[in-house]
């Protein structure tokens, strides 16, 4: 309600106050991001302390001599203590230098942070893509049906979304790569003969109505950013459809409880109109919580985006990371993890932020 | 629109008129009438006072009279008329317009029903604006105003401030406040004072009345405290599950009450019981200091002795100290330095440090038995344990002395398999009374064990204390904000404020001749069944501010 | 105290018959759904015509014939894969949420109850696994320890613990304010009693409805492995892995490896109108008016 700016006596007590307790929580904040960072890249560098004693045996092969192993060993820095190790792989990640892999070869150092940095950029575009699709959408659905609740609009969304929800994410992502591989051919596949042919035949019709699009995501340095995206649409489909539901149903449950505040019934007591009343008093007050619900749900699209780029083959960081846990090479798992976690909790720093300045309480002091 | 409302009106049409309402509410999954058939008139510049208990179905009615059903709520039979217009035919839009501007409703929590996003000036100034009556500029500079007349302090600037950053007394005046900017026609105020401290109170409540009557508002005014609604309305509507049980003007309902019903509701201030002798000290309290967190200080230097078989009431305004003061001799909160002596004995600071029969000796009851009950243990269960547990009964030996307990709270063996959820809340707190006795404590400490109750339940409970006393010979230590209980059964009064103790003596020389000024500030602020009580009290006040500042 | 406590052990079963009869039609589904897999689970070597290892027929057989829904790329049939794939895959996720409900309820509970610092070394530790999606340190431990079946579970196991005790010790935290807590310690109960007789039945509704969805999350979450490969590692038979073996068959229109994939959104879907339906009726989380 910044409005009434021309009303006289607005520089009243307040205004002043608000910025220095918001600076202090804010920075509080990120500390304690940052802690939780430094706890989790401990876990994570841990993790290569299990690794068996001989590992550089066993990946250079039983023929390789003494020396050799040594100099692998040494190469990847595993004559060392733990902690001078831990504390040169945190200095080195912070420049972005995650070490080398262990797919290396004395004479042939690859680093990870080659390997990983243009799979980065397509992982990110990738859910970019699909959080501009995605969260617009559940937070509408999410105030839709919270304020129609109980009507056939709501059930209906409710009940789609709780199936969605239970559904694993590879089988969204083959039915929609089934639907378009067989929208031309319905009735000549397996399913279709079993089916009466009237209607496989009807089905057919309506799947040859869909656009062909691609269900391989094979991408290169010379692909355009609209083959990128026409080439992404299915991908960025399926993961939309997984994390609208969790977002949307939360939403929900975010608006319906801040609908049933008793200042909103007094609204109505004011004869405010049921718009005025949504967008003026339920929805600054429900910011900070729908914030964290789409942080929260971030993380399943960080999941997803794993299973759907091996789905669909598209290089990004998270088939790079499911390659790496079947070799077991450790520094690019322990990389690809970090830049998850980090990504994460950046994302839930944004939504307490938002969470703070959208909070009259926190940002004045009494 | 506010020059048509200052000429005087005619006499006849009535601004708001119900007739034969019914309504429904919806709870365990049925639908079961809330207000049975109620007949109300209110003339311009009227108030009424709709009193009742928890239940009566006098918010509904209040809120109906709104053209407004609540959440859960439908309106089955019945007529209301507001101003010639028939409210529950208006199409929502044009009741719309009129809620806020021509009826306005304060609530009882205002920390809860202001928006904690904005501003108070914002809110108080939105109906008029929304609803075109009045530029942003002028609705303000009224709402000033109307914040000085409500005595809010620093007016000009506390609109400014958002809900949380003012107390709970301030906040129920900008509500009225809020409600006044339409010069609205009617006024629902929602027991408006209910949630705040007597001395709160006695001043929200003057300077709601003053603005009412200065713009010839009508009002109805409800609440569950009959001396308060006494204090501001012309006429009083007893309500009792839904239906009007007596309707009267305020002086002669005080005066000659025709029901039963209506006399019950001040039955614990006709309470009285003779004072007992005096007896030896059983636990005395020297030097006392406490709180929370090792840092936050509640109790501070208490001294106080309770003598054996007696009752002594600590009263005192919400913090005070006077729970926490409980919560120290019951052992759940440390002592930081000072000592208590019980039965000779120094009593262990922390329930951890003290041996399970001295546990057994003193025994809590608690203000909710909502909260005290374990709601998934059956009567038998909550009663049996301490049975088992501190005297060791098994068996036929515990089941019988169950049943004896049972009995002696005026309950039956039919409510051994009850859960807390099937019991009325009188219900609830006689079992909490049940269990402590089943330890055989010698002290028992009672802290507001009545203020959730209404009156006639509060007055079985007292009295049921009271004959539980005579029997046993236990002591209580009674915890309350409410001087009619105290009236009621206390021997001995301690007073609190601040988590200081400032005046101590038998029930007699505190509440007659008080010698600390909080003593009496608090005494003289209990509204009493007097109409006049209010004009009389301020007067003094301001008589005595005069002579003061002479 | 014995007969007290059949008398309401059988009210509960009444009543719980009593609200089979009313409950909707999506509940019964969902409890016939649950019903048959656990049927398929435990009598899946008498049920399946073949042994999920055994090499029965050619490659990729069409659906019909000696096996009805056709062969997998090493020639072993589908129908019994799918049968034993419902022990392996759902036996795993009810050990590793069973075990994740012991080890984080436990500790929640506990926590919630005495605070100090136990509470606070739980509580820093699980906001440390909170703020990463489960399934990247899933991967994380995998690779550094191997994929194998009891690595899978523990891994899985310790991981929801992690969650599960957020949620008993917010559940706990709510009971433990309350007054008959103060009463019964201030009485001189011990821990076991508190735990057991007056935190545990309240907070029941809620263990029983995070059970059902933890459950559904684990199972998903292994599902997701074996896809990726990390998981159940073959022959095993397993729903996860099953997709991602047979899932060149897709491109020639082929439904064979969806089938799997439906039987896992069976049970989940199945899962989560059950326990819609028990939140609909535990009257305190229903939103309606």
């Amino acid at each position: 309600m910044t409005d009434v700016a021309e009303v006289p006596g607005r520089t009243g007590p307040g205004r002043q106050r608000a910025i220095v307790p918001l600076l202090g929580t804010v920075l509080q904040r990120l500390g304690l991001g940052l802690v939780t960072l430094f706890m989790v890249s401990i876990v994570i560098y841990l993790s290569i302390e299990a690794l068996p004693g001989d590992f550089a045996q066993s990946i250079l092969g039983r023929s390789a001599s003494p020396e050799t192993v040594e100099a692998y060993r040494q190469m990847l820095g595993f004559d060392r203590p733990p902690i001078e190790r831990y504390l040169s792989w945190m200095a080195g990640a912070v420049h972005g230098d995650f070490g080398s892999s262990l797919t290396s070869r004395p004479g042939a150092v690859r680093a990870v942070s080659a390997i990983i940095g243009p799979r980065l950029y397509n992982t990110f575009f990738l859910a970019a893509m699909t959080a501009i699709i995605a969260v617009p959408l559940a937070i509408l659905l999410g105030a839709l049906t919270a304020l129609y609740r109980g009507s056939f609009f709501d059930r209906a969304v409710n009940g789609l979304t709780l199936m969605t929800i239970s559904v694993p994410e590879f089988f969204i992502a083959y039915i929609l790569c089934y639907l378009v591989i067989s929208k031309d051919m319905f009735a000549m596949t397996q399913l279709g003969q079993l089916l009466p042919s009237w209607l496989s035949s009807g089905i057919g019709s309506v799947l040859s109505l869909m656009p062909k699009l691609p269900t391989l995501a094979a991408i290169n340095e010379s692909t355009t950013i609209g083959e990128r995206i026409w080439k992404l649409l299915l991908p960025s489909l399926t993961l939309t459809l997984v994390i609208i539901a969790h977002m949307m149903r939360m939403t929900r449950a975010v608006l319906i409880n801040v609908l049933a505040s008793p200042y909103i019934e007094m609204g109505r007591l004011k004869g405010l109109s049921s718009a005025w009343i949504v967008f003026k008093h339920a929805l600054p007050n429900a910011w900070a919580p729908i914030a964290t619900v789409v942080a929260f749900n971030l993380a399943y699209l960080i999941v997803g985006v794993v299973v759907v780029e091996v789905v669909f083959v598209y290089p990004g960081i998270g088939q790079l990371m499911v390659d790496a846990v079947r070799s077991r090479d450790m520094p690019v798992v322990q990389a690809c993890a970090l830049i998850f976690a980090a990504t994460y909790i950046v994302l839930n720093l944004v939504a307490d932020v938002i969470a703070i300045v959208t909070n009259p309480r926190l940002m004045y002091s009494r | 629109m506010n020059a048509s409302k200052s000429e005087p009106r005619q006499k006849g049409a009535p601004l708001l008129q119900i007739a034969g309402l019914k309504v429904d509410g919806f709870s365990d999954d049925r639908w079961h009438p809330i207000v049975k058939g109620v007949d109300l008139r209110l003339e311009r510049g009227e108030i009424l006072g709709l009193i009742g208990e928890s239940g009566a179905g006098k918010s509904t009615l209040g809120l109906v009279a709104m053209g407004y059903a609540k959440p859960g709520c439908r309106i089955t039979g019945g007529s209301v008329t507001f101003d010639g217009k028939d409210m529950l035919s208006l199409p929502e839009e044009e009741l719309r317009l009129m809620r806020g501007s021509r009826i306005a409703y304060v609530a009882q929590s205002a920390a809860a029903s202001f928006n904690p996003s904005h501003r108070l000036l914002d809110q108080t100034i939105e109906t008029a604006v929304r609803h075109g009556l009045l530029g942003r500029r002028l609705a303000a500079a009224r709402a000033v105003e109307m914040f000085g007349k409500l005595r809010l302090p620093r007016a000009a600037e506390i609109g400014f401030r958002f809900p949380h950053q003012v107390s709970g007394g301030q906040l129920q005046r900008a509500m009225t406040a809020m409600a006044m900017e339409c010069r609205p026609d009617l006024i629902i105020f929602d027991e408006p004072t209910t949630a705040l401290d007597v001395t709160t109170q006695v001043e929200v409540l003057a300077s709601m009345r003053e603005v009412v009557r200065e713009f010839n508002t009508a009002a109805i005014y409800i609440s569950h405290d009959l001396a308060v609604v006494a204090q501001m309305a012309d006429r009083i509507m007893v309500l009792r599950h839904g239906i009007a049980v007596e309707e009267a003007p305020t002086r002669k309902m005080l005066a000659e009450p025709e029901t039963e019903y209506t006399r019950s509701l001040w039955s614990v201030r006709a309470m009285s019981q003779a004072e007992r002798p005096e007896t030896d000290t059983h636990l005395s309290i020297e030097g006392l200091s406490s709180g929370y967190a090792k840092s936050v200080k509640v109790l501070d230097d208490v001294s106080l002795k309770v003598q054996r078989g007696r009752t002594l009431a600590i009263v005192g305004e919400s913090g005070s100290g006077k729970s926490t003061l409980a919560q120290v001799i019951s052992g759940m909160v440390p002592v930081w330095s000072g000592k208590m002596v019980f039965e000779g004995q120094v009593l262990p600071s922390g329930f951890r440090g003290r041996s399970r029969d001295l546990l057994r000796k003193i025994q809590m009851i608690y203000q909710s038995p909502d909260t005290a009950l374990n709601p998934r243990h059956t009567v038998e269960e909550i009663i049996g344990r301490p049975l088992e547990f501190y005297l060791g009964l098994r068996g036929e030996e515990r089941d019988r002395r169950v049943v004896e307990l049972l009995d002696m709270i005026e309950m039956g063996s039919q409510f051994l398999d009850r859960l807390p959820g099937e019991l009325s809340g009188g219900q609830k707190q006689r079992v909490c009374i049940a269990r402590a006795l089943a330890a055989k404590p010698s002290l028992v400490i009672c802290d507001e064990v009545t203020s959730a109750l209404d009156q006639l339940v509060q007055t079985e409970i007292l009295k049921l204390l009271d004959t539980l006393q005579q029997e046993l010979g236990i002591t209580y230590v009674f915890i309350t904000h409410d001087i009619a209980t105290v009236r009621a059964i206390a021997d001995q009064v301690v007073v609190m404020n601040g988590g200081k103790l400032v005046e101590q003596g038998s029930r007699a020389q505190v509440l007659e001749t008080p010698q600390q000024d909080y003593t009496n500030l608090l005494l003289s602020s209990v509204p009493e069944m007097d109409p006049d009580w209010l004009t009389r009290l301020l007067a003094e006040r301001r008589g005595g501010a005069i002579a003061a500042a002479n | 105290m014995t007969p007290a406590v059949t008398r309401r052990r059988r009210s509960w079963f009444s009543r719980l018959l009593k609200e089979m009869r009313h409950a909707r039609f999506t509940a019964w589904f969902g409890v016939l759904v649950i019903l048959a897999y656990a049927i398929l689970a435990l009598f899946a070597p008498q049920i399946a015509p073949y042994n999920e290892a055994t090499v029965a027929g050619q490659p990729y057989m069409a659906w019909g014939g000696h096996f009805l829904l056709g062969t997998d790329q090493l020639g072993r049939d589908v129908l019994s894969r799918l049968i034993y794939g419902a022990r392996n895959t759902v036996g795993i996720a009810v050990i590793t949420t069973c075990l994740a409900f012991l080890l984080g309820g436990t500790l929640g509970i506990v926590a919630a109850l005495y605070g100090g610092w136990l509470d606070q070394l739980c509580s820093r530790i699980v906001d440390v696994f909170m703020s990463i999606p489960s399934v990247i340190f899933a991967l994380l431990f995998l690779s550094a320890f191997g994929s194998s079946i009891p690595n899978l579970i523990v891994t899985l196991a310790a991981l929801d613990a992690t969650r599960v005790f957020r949620l008993a010790r917010a559940a706990a935290g709510n009971v433990v304010v309350m007054d008959f807590i103060q009463i019964a310690r201030v009485r001189g109960e011990s821990a076991v009693w508190l735990i057991r007789r007056e935190i545990l039945p309240n907070i029941m509704a809620p263990l029983i409805v995070e059970f059902g969805l933890r459950f559904c999350f684990v199972f998903l979450s292994i599902a997701a492995l074996s896809f990726l490969g990390v998981g159940i590692q073959p022959p095993t038979a397993d729903w996860g892995s099953m997709v991602r073996e047979n899932a060149a068959l897709i491109s020639y229109g082929n439904i064979t490896p969806l089938l799997p994939a439906a039987a896992i959104a069976l049970l989940t879907i199945a899962i989560n109108f059950v326990i819609d339906w028990y939140l609909y009726r535990t009257s305190g989380l229903r939103d309606e008016r």
